[in-house]
């Protein structure tokens, strides 16, 4: 039986992909790229799930990682329908020509 | 610190290998480009999560968000014409000094708490009854199946639900009216 990994490194690895995923939803101004940059973040928080339950003995984390799967995927969903909609109506869905919501 | 094992070994490997696809996928200038590397970074991370002792999701991992997510949003580059590139050159230029520095100091504060918080951390909270022999005896899909259709059957009924009014959600929002 191999030895176990460290929860911290996992934890440590989170952490630095978590950031990785905040600087790009930050930075870029691309929509499709900061959606990506956000299931970048779900991923991480996923590892974090994945590896404490890991730690305690327990099947929860992949329960829990299921269900973050599915609104994920339903997010992906919904926002792709919202970039087409818009596209449609603007012709463009560069974040600084979407202001529809102004009067 | 004892000798590092094969899956300490294999562990480094992949943690380098999905930290530098997901720093290539934020940092191209093609979104089908940041794309392709998206999708590296998640068949990665599904064997990290093999590492962990969770085959169930690792396969969703691949399925789900591999697959079907990144089809979807590789569908949509295309659909809306962003492939030759990204950012117009108002937007560019809109983006001032102040706004990089702002973003920078802002995520250095969350790795180092991201850090702070990973360094320092105990584990509390009653271990489980399913270590990784018992599981594996069982076996991983049993497993998670006996406790999604057991004791988180309600939510489970939820997520059902919630995938269904995505599903109408988005078909009603791309329709051409």
């Amino acid at each position: 039986m191999l030895p176990e990994l460290s929860t911290t490194v996992c934890f440590i690895l989170s952490g630095v992909l978590f950031t990785i995923g905040a600087v790009g939803a930050i930075l870029r101004r691309n929509v499709i790229v900061v959606f990506m940059c956000i299931e970048l973040m779900l991923n991480a928080v996923n590892l974090v799930f994945i590896a404490a339950a890991n730690t305690l003995a327990s099947m929860d984390g992949s329960v829990f990682v299921f269900f973050i799967m599915t609104v994920a995927a339903v997010e992906a969903a919904v926002g792709l329908a919202i970039f087409v909609m818009v596209f449609r109506q603007r012709n463009t869905i560069d974040p600084y020509e979407i202001d529809l919501l102004k009067g | 610190m004892d000798a590092l094992g094969l899956k300490d070994l294999a562990f480094i490997a992949l943690a380098a290998a999905v930290i530098v696809t997901s720093l290539m996928m934020v940092t191209r200038k093609n979104p089908i480009h940041s794309a392709l590397w998206m999708i590296a970074a998640f068949v990665v991370m599904a064997v990290i999560y093999l590492l962990l002792n969770a085959q169930f999701i690792a396969v969703a991992q691949v399925m789900v968000y591999a697959g079907a997510i990144m089809m979807l949003i590789l569908f949509v580059i295309m659909l809306v014409h962003m492939e030759r590139g990204d950012e117009s050159a108002p937007a560019a230029a809109r983006r001032s000094k102040t706004v990089r520095i702002a973003g920078a100091v802002i995520t250095a504060i969350l790795l180092a708490e991201l850090l702070f918080g990973a360094l320092l951390f105990q584990v509390t909270g009653k271990s489980g009854g399913l270590s990784t022999a018992a599981v594996n005896s069982a076996g991983n899909v049993k497993t998670v199946g006996a406790l999604l259709y057991g004791e988180y059957l309600f939510p489970f009924e939820i997520a059902s639900i919630l995938l269904l009014v995505g599903i109408v959600g988005a078909v009603v929002i791309s329709k051409r009216k």
